[in-house]
């Protein structure tokens, strides 16, 4: 097109150098804004409806022990020396409580997020290197060495693992019978398949492949100890201890024990009487947390939160309410048609 | 033309005051031996080893650099670091890298310049020169050189042995001064301003000179006088450098609030924690909270916009590569594209206020024609003549009436007298290199025009000496006896000439300002004068600038009376000039009239268009031109600036402010600044004239220092350089003679008329995409980074971070770049065509109205509803909910996911709702970057990242356990639209309540569109009734004398030796033009 030499400088001739993209330009006109608004906040509506209603259907059985009142059976553990401690909490279940039951253990006023408590590990000795087990890395510190022995599995995360164990029964004509808690596959598919790995066993012996460490200064066991039964619940792939290390993002939390889906549960916990009898081994008390136990069903929307349905529900209901103000000022202004420009 | 002996200069950083310069010619050795300048001006900075550690020692000097590193040195102390030293050393690395590219491609650009002042010339010692580049003056100056030097000739051998010395002034920047001695063989001789030839003079009709180089480059009077160049730097830049103070004001807040706050907690909770907590022994809460703040420093960090340097960089860039690929700013002719030679000023383009335009070269071609002219009360200049028949005629020349042509033909006499009396009445010379070659040499366009068109008519002015003229009569050749120039005047503002003719005729011819030649008209032309009257009115109307034409016959006795006592007068040692000026008015009374010319000051395309356009976008034009008051008037009418309506038009002249019905020029005085400035500011229209170059560059000093407006210069030649330098904007003619307004402007294109489309279309998207993309940048990091700020009262005011460290080095890098990058390099309201056929949409630029403190404020409010509603939505649907198999998914890492997640698509739908113009690459750049990210998620947080970058990907396999739960989803959605639709909500409102011009302008368009595009816009030519007539070329006085005096007349070589004494010669008294001075205060500043 260009005839050479003559318009050596001029610009290209296309829709980019030229600006003149093809290009869709959208406007806020009441056309658009007022339907949109009607629309989302039906939408919202609705959403929210089956929320409420999913997360109403979700059942809910919570129980405090810290023991802080007097009158709690726990009191008697609270105190700081007392060591192995059981105390137990009875309960009752008017109805079926549908299953599968999740049982959780919760603690409030607890920092897991607190910045140097969630960097106080060592990835690699979690991912079964054994170099650092001997050398564990600096973020661990204060929980690096214990008596000049390095520690594994080092740092802050793992020396406050959780360690209350608990133990259901249901009682039937007077006797206790206990209610099995599945421990197993509580933890993340990606945790316990990829993140943590054990290390390999020295010389067919599990426990050797942490000689020269020490356990954690809290721990009453030592990581190969954690699930002598069941080698595949054991040292880092222990799934308490993998549900531990996956630390809240919120002070207030619960964490997964274990489920109840075996035999005779596996429609839910039936109606009755029953006893959770408590290990009492975790102090809370001097931070002003408290414990608690939580038995919970899930839905498709997961755990039990009303703020989700309320909250499309409420802003469902602004966006109508939006929708018509604006419509009664678009009715009154008539923007554009008025314009003058 | 000129040769060069010796060169030679003062360096610049010399720190010792030069007192006096000297110089020997052709002795290299003694010059060189004070190193005075050269004539290279070196503006490189760097060459190929200095350039890195250089360019790195510069960019660390930087405010935002520094501080890069500064949190880079925070991050590497264990007690503080709260983000791994890869988040700032990612981004740095960036930055520097871009920065030291475009840094290195902008050194690569060098300017060499030359010539200087010299002191011999050619053999009558006489060159004439043209100066239009220097002072803007139009018309010939005529310099001499010293007798002694002249006798060289152009002889090599004894040029070259040519020993004489110079001692002479330092540098300085006064035009019309100087001062030296010369010696040549132990004589000395003085030097002064008519002895020397400036940089930037044009020689004309000159065949060569010689000359002594006494200043070189930066030396030289032209360089003295452009004034400072300084790092130019827009409004949105400064007003930035006060929000970044404001920001880093507004971080120290934050960190320290959460600081004490972690003192508090520290001093509650933390102590009673230790069971859990890792805490080091001898940690109090102060000290904790001490440390803290420095780690939230880091975390904080991103609320100090330091890639928003960057990426401004990046789209001003942008936006001048679209200035120069506009097709619409290109220049066919001179096959000149519009150029941004400045590429960081772009969005001050939309908000200008000022426009200073220089006159000749820039609103007008500086061609004048002979349009139209009245003989003896009939008009002619209508139709299009065919010059064919007369050989001598000037291939260039045209005019449009044959009537005219057969007039001359048939021989009618009052058409002859016309021509032969513009023939004849003038002081143009003539050269003629081969036969039929003519060429004039006017010392202003307008008489060259008139000589032309009567040469193209038949009577061709061919040779002059100083006592003959000799015209060519439709081909026969007549010598007139020139017997008196009685020259042109201010005051008398006609000139005229009394020959002999062949036939021993005497004839006074006369040309002048109509209003003046009609006082002095003889009764009987009467009739001819009504008629001739309405003619000018018409010629007045189509924006000719008119002369009337007179004759009369002279009796010779009544003639040699008057020629004694003019001679008496001429020699006259007092009063000389009233004399003189008493002897003309004498002669010239009872004038026959001929007829009347209209010359047409050629105005550049479309010049009074786009002055209207321009004033439409309510930006004030004031035209600074170093031509006289007449001149600038006149170009004032013709390209719209004044008009008939403006009748409140008055002149200021030097220190009185006369109430006169006129226009507006003015005299700048040291305690008048103000007064001035108000009054000019008050007037529509502001044309100054007889201004020099420094003085421009003062006008636009003071407008910028008391009005705080944004200013754009306009010139072509070198006398505007001080002013394009001085504006915030500068813009340079390009593709003409000169190079010098280019070199130092900001912009340059070809045409006038380009700049309506440079501010109105270019001015204006780019301050609208700025704008945009400051507020989204400062609403994207802000809302990125109050979330942390939230998080703080959550997680014990521990610094600990909402997001993935990688997400926070990729947020800005990768994440959000793109999509606003490519908003604010496509964006536009409406179409171009819309843009100039709205010059209203140019106001909000102009009141700064997109961004500004108050805006800030607005984006520092909206960001930190959006963070809250960004961290505690994500917090109340995941406080104790698990997955759908009852798993965690209320853990850190999930919830940082969330959250990131939450933010990523809220800035982004944001980004969309602040999106005019949704091109395909807006489209990929922001889907792009939604995907982009979650592709990036997905991969870090993989299985295969983690087993081979064990520690620096602990996230594996939150997104797969988190995004593919429905209630995530769910989160997201509402997160999203609570951020969103208030914004949408408000807006709406506001353009139901409040339309502003640009929503009115934008629903027009969705209106035509389906109908049709916008007509072009048509502008009616005016007409106008006041006549505006006269010498409006001339200035101080004509070059009578000189003609008459012989002395510049080009003689045999002979002559050469007939060297007239200096103190006769009539050019000592053509003096220097005397500019009015402007305060002494104004010229410190």
């Amino acid at each position: 097109m260009k005839s050479e030499g003559e318009f050596v400088n001029q610009p290209d001739n296309t829709a980019f150098t030229q600006q003149r993209l093809p290009a869709w330009q959208p406007m806020l006109s009441a056309g658009i804004v007022i339907p949109l608004f009607t629309l989302i906040g039906l939408a919202f509506i609705g959403i929210g409806v089956a929320l409420f209603i999913t997360s109403q259907n979700i059942k809910v059985q919570e129980l405090d022990y810290t023991g802080t009142a007097t009158s709690s059976p726990c009191f008697q553990c609270s105190g700081l020396s007392i060591q192995n401690c059981t105390c137990e909490r009875n309960f009752s279940l008017s109805e079926l409580f549908e299953g599968p039951v999740f049982f959780y253990y919760g603690l409030s006023n607890y920092y897991q997020n607190y910045r140097q408590y969630g960097v106080s590990k060592d990835d690699y000795q979690l991912s079964g290197d054994t170099t650092y087990f001997l050398k564990p890395q600096s973020y661990c510190s204060p929980y690096q060495y214990s008596n000049n022995k390095p520690i594994v599995p080092c740092g802050s995360i793992a020396n406050s693992m959780f360690n209350d164990t608990f133990r259901l029964y249901l009682l039937v004509n007077g006797s206790r019978k206990q209610v099995p808690f599945d421990g197993k596959g509580i933890a993340w598919w990606t945790d316990y398949n990829i993140k943590y790995r054990n290390p390999s066993p020295v010389n067919g012996s599990f426990a050797a492949a942490f000689d020269g460490t020490t356990k954690p200064v809290n721990w009453q066991k030592s990581a190969y100890e954690l699930d002598p039964t069941d080698q595949a619940n054991n040292g880092f792939l222990n799934q308490d201890f993998l549900v531990w290390m996956r630390r809240a993002a919120l002070p207030n939390f619960r964490k997964l024990y274990g489920r109840i889906t075996g035999g005779d549960y596996s429609q839910g916990l039936p109606a009755g009487n029953y006893t959770l009898q408590i290990s009492y081994n975790y102090p809370v008390l001097s931070f002003g947390g408290t414990k608690k136990v939580v038995f919970s069903n899930v839905s498709w929307m997961g755990g039990k939160n009303q703020f989700l349905g309320i909250a499309y529900l409420v802003i469902g209901s602004l966006c109508v309410v939006m929708a018509i103000v604006m419509l009664i000022v678009y009715a009154k202004y008539k923007f554009p048609d008025n314009d003058d420009a | 033309m000129d040769s060069v002996l010796s060169a030679c200069g003062l360096n610049g950083k010399k720190e010792k005051v030069q007192e006096e310069r000297h110089l020997r010619a052709n002795d290299r050795e003694f010059n060189l031996s004070f190193k005075y300048a050269n004539n290279a001006i070196k503006t490189s900075k760097y060459n190929i080893f200095t350039f890195l550690p250089l360019n790195l020692f510069e960019q660390f000097q930087r405010l935002a650099n520094a501080y890069f590193v500064f949190l880079l040195i925070l991050q590497l102390i264990p007690a503080i670091s709260s983000l791994s030293w890869f988040t700032t050393v990612v981004p740095l690395l960036l930055v520097l890298c871009i920065t030291l590219a475009k840094d290195g491609t902008d050194d690569i650009v060098s300017a060499v310049t030359h010539i200087s002042y010299l002191s011999i010339s050619e053999p009558l010692n006489l060159v004439y020169i043209e100066t239009a580049e220097l002072d803007g003056e139009t018309n010939l100056k005529v310099k001499q050189a010293l007798t002694v030097t002249g006798d060289l000739g152009d002889n090599i051998d004894t040029l070259a042995a040519f020993d004489g010395e110079v001692h002479c002034e330092a540098p300085n920047n006064r035009l019309d001064k100087f001062t030296g001695t010369l010696t040549v063989q132990g004589e000395t001789y003085a030097l002064d301003n008519e002895r020397i030839l400036l940089r930037g003079c044009t020689l004309r009709n000159t065949e060569w000179c010689f000359g002594l180089v006494l200043f070189g480059g930066p030396d030289t009077k032209l360089m003295q006088n452009s004034g400072k160049s300084v790092f130019k730097r827009t409004s949105i830049d400064h007003l930035m450098n006060v929000l970044v103070l404001f920001i880093f004001g507004l971080l120290a807040c934050m960190c320290t609030t959460l600081a004490i706050g972690n003192g508090i907690w520290e001093h509650q909770q933390g102590t009673s924690f230790t069971a859990f907590l890792p805490r080091q022994d001898g940690a109090n809460a102060a000290f904790s909270g001490f440390l803290s703040f420095w780690s939230y420093v880091i975390i904080l960090n991103t609320v100090v916009p330091i890639s928003l340097y960057v990426s401004v960089e990046i789209l001003r860039l942008g936006n001048s590569y679209f200035i120069d690929w506009d097709r619409k700013m290109y220049h066919t002719k001179t096959d000149t594209p519009a150029q941004a030679r400045t590429t960081t000023l772009n969005e001050e383009l939309g908000q200008i206020k000022y426009i200073f335009s220089d006159k000749t070269g820039t609103l007008t071609q500086n061609i004048m024609t002979f349009n139209r002219c009245s003989i003896n009360g009939k008009s002619y200049g209508e139709e299009k003549v065919d010059f064919s028949w007369n050989s001598l005629a000037d291939t260039k020349f045209c005019f449009h009436d044959h009537a005219l042509v057969e007039a001359v033909k048939q021989g009618s006499s009052e058409v002859h007298a016309f021509f032969r009396l513009l023939a004849l009445c003038h002081t143009v010379m003539p050269e003629e290199k081969t036969e039929g070659q003519l060429f004039y040499q006017a010392q202003s366009p307008d008489e060259g025009a008139l000589v032309t068109a009567a040469r193209n008519f038949g009577f061709v002015f061919r040779t002059r000496t100083p006592e003959t003229i000799s015209v060519v009569e439709m081909g026969i050749n007549i010598t007139y006896e020139l017997l008196a120039v009685l020259d042109f005047n201010n005051v008398r503002k006609r000139m005229s000439v009394i020959v002999r003719s062949p036939d021993g005729r005497l004839t006074l011819y006369c040309k002048g300002a109509d209003t003046i030649i009609y006082e002095r008209l003889h009764p009987s032309c009467s009739k001819v004068m009504e008629v001739t009257t309405e003619h000018l009115n018409e010629y007045a109307g189509e924006g000719l600038r008119t002369l009337a034409l007179a004759y009369k016959d002279l009796d010779e006795a009544e003639f040699e009376q008057w020629r004694e006592r003019h001679h008496e007068a001429s020699t006259a040692l007092e009063d000389r000039e009233e004399k003189l000026d008493a002897i003309y008015e004498e002669i010239e009374k009872d004038l026959m009239l001929i007829g009347a010319t209209a010359v047409e000051d050629k105005l550049q395309d479309g010049v009074p268009q786009t002055i209207e356009q321009l004033a439409q976008a309510d930006i004030k034009i004031w035209v600074l031109t170093g031509d006289k008051q007449e001149t600038a008037e006149n170009i004032g009418y013709s390209c719209n600036m004044l008009r008939e309506e403006m009748t409140e038009v008055f002149i200021i002249a030097a220190d009185t402010a006369e109430g006169v019905k006129e226009e507006l020029a003015y005299g700048l005085q040291k305690d008048f600044q103000l007064e001035l400035l108000r009054t000019a500011c008050m007037c529509q229209t502001v044309i100054c004239c007889r201004v020099t170059p420094l003085q421009k560059a003062q006008v636009v000093e003071l407008v910028k220092k008391y009005k705080k407006a944004v200013t754009l210069a306009i010139g072509d030649g070198a006398n505007d350089v001080s002013m394009i330098k001085a504006a915030h904007i500068g813009v340079g003619i390009s593709g003409q003679e000169g190079m010098q307004a280019v070199l130092s402007s900001d912009f340059s294109f070809a045409q006038f008329r380009y700049l309506q489309r440079l501010l109105l279309v270019h001015g204006h998207w780019s301050y609208l995409r700025m704008c945009k993309f400051l507020c989204y940048f400062f609403y994207k990091n802000f809302s990125f980074t109050f979330v942390h700020f939230w998080y703080g009262f959550f997680c014990g005011f521990s610094a600990q971070t909402v997001y993935d460290e990688w997400f926070i080095t990729m947020y800005n890098l990768v994440y959000t770049a793109l999509p606003i990058i490519g908003l604010s390099l496509f964006d536009q309201d409406v179409n171009d065509r819309w843009s100039m056929q709205y010059p209203q949409l140019y106001a909000p630029g102009q009141k700064n109205q997109y961004f500004n403190k108050m805006t800030f404020v607005k984006i520092l409010l909206h960001s930190c509803y959006s963070s809250l509603i960004l961290f505690f939505i994500p917090y109340a649907a995941m406080q104790d909910t698990v997955r759908d198999d009852g798993k965690d998914i209320a853990d850190y890492q999930s919830f940082a996911l969330l959250a990131q997640t939450c933010l990523l698509v809220v800035v982004n739908v944001q980004l969309g709702l602040d999106t005019y113009y949704w091109t395909a690459v807006n489209h990929f750049f922001l889907w792009g970057s939604l995907s982009v990210f979650f592709a990036i998620t997905f991969t870090m947080y993989s299985n295969g990242m983690y087993l081979i970058f064990t520690s620096s990907f602990p996230f594996i396999g939150t997104a797969r356990n988190s995004l593919n739960q429905p209630n995530v989803w769910l989160t997201i959605f509402l997160t999203t639209l609570l951020c969103v639709l208030p914004v949408v909500a408000l807006r709406f409102l506001l353009i139901q309540l409040r339309p502003t011009i640009n929503d009115k302008v934008r629903y027009k368009v969705r209106q035509a569109k389906a109908v049709l595009p916008p007509p072009p816009r048509r502008f009616p030519r005016r007409r106008i009734s006041t006549r505006r007539s006269g010498y409006a070329f001339s200035h101080a006085r004509g070059y009578g004398d000189l003609v008459t005096s012989g002395r510049f007349l080009r003689r045999p070589v002979k002559t050469r030796l007939t060297l007239f004494p200096l103190v006769e010669s009539p050019l000592a008294e053509n003096s220097p033009q005397t500019y009015r001075s402007i305060g002494e205060g104004a010229q410190r500043s």
